[in-house]
């Protein structure tokens, strides 16, 4: 039978926790309790609810994970309301793995690696993250700096404190915006602790987060001595069919959802600045 | 008139009354005519064009353009002063920041209305007295200029520009018009034939929006048929009742303040009489409530914006006889 | 090559419509060209072009792609689709029939795109090559010629007969199918007719059009122009250029609540609608220079980028036709040549 992109599977919602206050985190399995598909870390699903709308998100979990897919997502429009409404056994459609996903098997590999994120964007590095973590005799040095507005920002804090934190051999750097009771880790924006830390100019980044953050964020990077081709990015454009047909997460000639999510600096800098 | 609008715009770019003019771009064809901006002497003599195939209203562009920096210089046909004044009403434009000046016209023709009279392979177009005389790479042919207007032209309402900071050329008077005889027609149809009749225009409708975004009195900042959480932001209809209720929910929203333009029918790229429903409506507004000319001056309130105990009240129940 | 005398086109049709349905252009309620479903008696359009391109037979404005019933926390899925048909559409020409290949292309590239195979598979093209070319025809530019259209199979029409030739299997199929009206022709008329077509081409006012500037090679000198911005000042962001293109392909998936149930539907979209690339959280083409040079670059450098230096026009005219400012791909050329080196 060939596979009908535009047809979506079943998923069903096992778990559902609050992770800030506008994200929550979705666990998901097929209707026959295992995993609907298998995926790369940086991948993406169309999760949707019939009626209310599809979009585009990333697998937050890791491929390791057999059991099932997590999805971390913000509340912004009428589709990420209606998820966060939902209770749990609630069914959904889901279709992918959609995009190129990171280079874990090839450009990441025996690499020392740094993970910079901001707010939501922590979202698809920590499939590569938990990846790495499964997987640590394959890469090097790890370093996570991650950034939000504020302590209750954080998405995945239980999950980066009980597990990342006590892993060996990775390096954790937690920073929030704004002074807060009850901090007392760094405090500041993202691209200038980047700066801060100094990190090694050995190291492969991994980027992802708001704009405004990616911009200074590489700048500093590249003040630093980085360059284009050691950063790597993670994309969000408006999707509709996931497989570079409709037309509209176009930029250039590529197609963000079937050439991207995922694209290093060097890449994009050839690309019109249409994102 | 061409060589006379030319001056007078390099005039008002020269003394500084301007700094920048709105017109007809010449194309690659006789009719090819696009609207564009001007911001000089040589760009005007480059490409200024003023002819039988000016049809495009300017008074839309001009809510944004009076909001840019510096006074822009627009030409206005008489029928397009009119849009101009309910845009000024509405306070839609910004009446400062545009300088009118009213030219003449005798009726605009488009290549598709040519192409419908079977004149195909245009590569020039003269025009001799009351006749186009058409080269085309199949020989000449001759129309008079009659047969060539569209249907807007022929019932035109009015040659006297009602909004103008100068005039080039003779203003003309409010015409006689036959505009409402369709309109008549229609009403005359038994309610099934009439229904037929919509379906078989309306059936034709691809959705592209070009009679909704030309249109003079849809200045929305954002158009229902785009919300999203509308419920009816359906890019193509989805049934035939959805193809009807855009065009249907347009000339309501425009009720009263459409300005018979034309706009719409002449952008149509299925040749839908769209100004019918526009023209239904301004027929009622003139039976119900005293003749009412949307665009005539930028003072008079619309008839549907008045309530008094007076006011008939149309309806269906109404004319049922309940209440 | 067979031929019959145009007096017989009706049984010609006739013949081609049993068992299965056949399109033809007629003239619609406004006088302009339309595919339609044939019924006994109705005549063939004299317009050189449909106001609509014939992609709809293959990419239709709407469809349903998947339906869902709601119940509870559950949802069905289930898959709309019927066995489809057979058909013909006659009198399709050659620029249309190129872009069949162009959006071949795109839809059956990996993964395929089964709604549009189904059509494609179950169609039958027939060509019309062109006797009468229009001044807004450039198909030459983009190597189409008008006088050999592709298509299964090719008819030429003269004065008083039509000709018809197979060109592929179903091509075949379909002439054995209407054979018996058909009779043996030479190819005499058929060449004169060509001939004659190929002096009018160099005639036509677009015959010097030039693609050199554009190519996949291009991107970055072609975007950066600051023409875009005089280019796209009056442009109303309608759709008509996107919609009665042969070669436009961006759609968008919506839902439909019936009222007992969802219908998932895909429509034809365009790059030129303020909410094309719309988010939730913001917009990346905000203006309509963005979206009118989207629908340019797109054509013109993208799409050869990512198919060995096709273009993603075929030249037929349409948007020079229907676009409400006359702003069309053929100006854009032609302000935008010698911007790239």
């Amino acid at each position: 039978m060939i596979d009908e992109t535009l047809i979506p599977k079943l998923g069903v919602v096992t778990d559902i926790r609050q992770d800030t206050p506008d994200v929550k985190t979705f666990r998901v399995v097929g209707t026959d309790g295992k995993k609907v598909f298998e995926h790369i870390p940086g991948q993406c699903a169309m999760l949707s609810i019939p009626g209310v709308g599809e979009a585009m998100f990333s697998i937050t979990s890791s491929p390791t994970n057999t059991e099932f897919m997590e999805f971390s997502i913000k509340k912004c429009g009428c589709l990420t309301t209606w998820l966060h409404a939902m209770d749990v056994g609630q069914q959904i459609t889901i279709r992918g793995p959609y995009g190129n996903g990171f280079p874990v098997e090839s450009a990441f590999k025996g690499k020392d690696l740094l993970f910079i994120a901001g707010g939501i964007g922590l979202a698809p590095l920590r499939s590569v993250i938990n990846y790495i973590r499964d997987k640590r005799d394959n890469y090097g040095k790890v370093q996570i700096i991650y950034g939000s507005r504020s302590m209750d920002d954080l998405v995945d804090y239980k999950e980066i404190i009980d597990e990342w934190m006590a892993d060996d051999g990775i390096e954790v750097n937690l920073t929030i915006d704004r002074e807060q009771e009850g901090w007392n880790g760094h405090v500041g924006f993202v691209p200038n602790y980047v700066k801060e830390l100094n990190p090694d100019l050995g190291k492969t980044v991994v980027m992802c987060g708001p704009p405004i953050m990616i911009k200074f964020t590489l700048g500093g990077l590249k003040e630093l001595g980085f360059k284009e081709t050691q950063v790597f990015t993670t994309m969000e454009l408006r999707m509709k069919c996931g497989v570079g047909k409709c037309g509209r997460c176009n930029i250039g000639s590529k197609y963000v959802c079937k050439d991207g999510p995922v694209f290093r600096f060097d890449q994009l800098s050839q690309l019109p600045n249409e994102y | 008139m061409q060589g006379k609008m030319i001056a007078r715009a390099k005039e008002l770019l020269q003394n500084g009354t301007v700094n920048r003019v709105i017109g007809w771009k010449a194309g690659d064809f006789a009719y090819d005519i696009t609207p564009a901006v001007f911001n000089s002497a040589e760009e005007l003599d480059a490409g200024f064009v003023y002819n039988d195939f000016c049809g495009a209203n300017f008074s839309k562009y001009l809510v944004k353009e009076s909001r840019k920096e510096g006074k822009i210089l627009v030409f206005l046909k008489p029928c397009d002063t009119y849009s101009f004044n309910q845009l000024t009403k509405e306070h839609r434009i910004i009446r400062d920041n545009i300088y009118v000046v009213g030219v003449p016209c005798d009726g605009k023709t488009d290549g598709e209305t040519l192409k419908l009279k079977g004149i195909t392979g245009i590569t020039g177009i003269k025009t001799e007295g009351d006749s186009f005389v058409v080269d085309t790479l199949y020989g000449e042919k001759t129309i008079a200029k009659a047969d060539a207007l569209p249907e807007r032209c022929l019932s035109c309402k009015s040659k006297k520009h009602v909004a103008y900071d100068e005039l080039l050329g003779e203003d003309g008077e409010v015409c006689e018009s036959n505009r409402f005889d369709m309109v008549e027609k229609l009403e005359a149809m038994s309610s099934e034939e009439r229904f037929n009749f919509w379906r078989g225009e309306l059936s034709r409708c691809i959705r592209c929006n070009a009679c909704r975004n030309v249109c003079p009195a849809c200045t929305c900042e954002r158009c229902v048929f785009d919300n999203d959480n509308s419920g009816i932001a359906q890019k193509a209809a989805a049934d035939s009742f959805e193809e009807n209720m855009f065009h249907i929910i347009r000339a309501f929203h425009v009720a009263g303040r459409c300005t018979d333009c034309g706009e719409c029918s002449r952008v149509c790229p299925q040749n839908i009489p769209l100004h019918l429903l526009n023209r239904k409506f301004i027929k009622d507004i003139n039976e119900f409530y005293g003749e009412f000319q949307a665009g005539e001056d930028t003072e008079t309130r619309a008839p549907l914006n008045i309530f008094d105990t007076e006011d008939v009240e149309p309806s269906v129940v109404y004319e049922k006889g309940g209440n | 090559m067979f031929k019959l005398s145009l007096n017989n086109l009706n049984d010609l049709f006739k013949a081609a419509a049993e068992g299965g349905a056949l399109y033809i252009p007629a003239d619609d309620g406004a006088g302009q060209a339309r595919f339609t479903r044939w019924c006994d008696g109705m005549e063939m359009s004299k317009a050189l072009k449909t106001v609509k391109s014939a992609k709809e037979f293959f990419f239709p404005q709407t469809e349903s792609l998947v339906d869902f019933k709601m119940k509870g926390k559950e949802i069905e899925i289930i898959d709309p689709r019927t066995e489809s048909e057979d058909f013909v559409v006659f009198g399709v020409r050659a620029c249309d029939a190129r872009s069949f290949s162009i959006l071949d292309k795109v839809f059956l590239a990996d993964p395929v795109d089964t709604y549009y195979k189904s059509r494609r598979e179950h169609g039958t093209i027939v060509t019309m090559a062109c006797s009468r070319p229009e001044e807004t025809c450039f198909c030459t530019a983009f190597g189409v010629d008008p006088t050999a259209p592709e298509g299964d199979a090719v008819c030429y029409m003269t004065e008083d007969e039509l000709f018809i030739e197979a060109k592929t299997e179903k091509g075949t199929a379909f002439v054995e199918k209407v054979k018996a009206v058909l009779t043996d022709g030479d190819a005499a008329p058929v060449e004169a007719q060509k001939a004659a077509v190929k002096e009018i081409l160099p005639k036509l006012p677009l015959a010097n059009l030039s693609t050199d500037s554009f190519g996949g090679d291009k991107l970055m000198e072609l975007f950066d122009s600051p023409k875009w911005a005089e280019l796209s000042a009056s442009c109303l962001g309608c759709g008509t250029c996107t919609f009665v293109c042969p070669t436009c392909q961006c759609y968008d998936i919506r839902d439909f609540e019936t009222g007992h149930g969802v219908k998932r539907f895909r429509c034809w979209d365009s790059c030129m609608f303020s909410d094309f690339t719309k988010m939730a959280h913001g917009n990346p083409r905000l203006t309509q220079l963005e979206r009118f040079r989207q629908r340019f670059m797109h054509k013109l450098v993208y799409f050869p980028a990512n198919n060995d230096g096709e273009f993603g026009c075929v030249g037929c005219g349409r948007c020079l036709s229907k676009c409400p400012i006359s702003m069309n791909i053929v100006k854009v050329m032609k302000t935008l040549e010698g911007e790239s080196k």
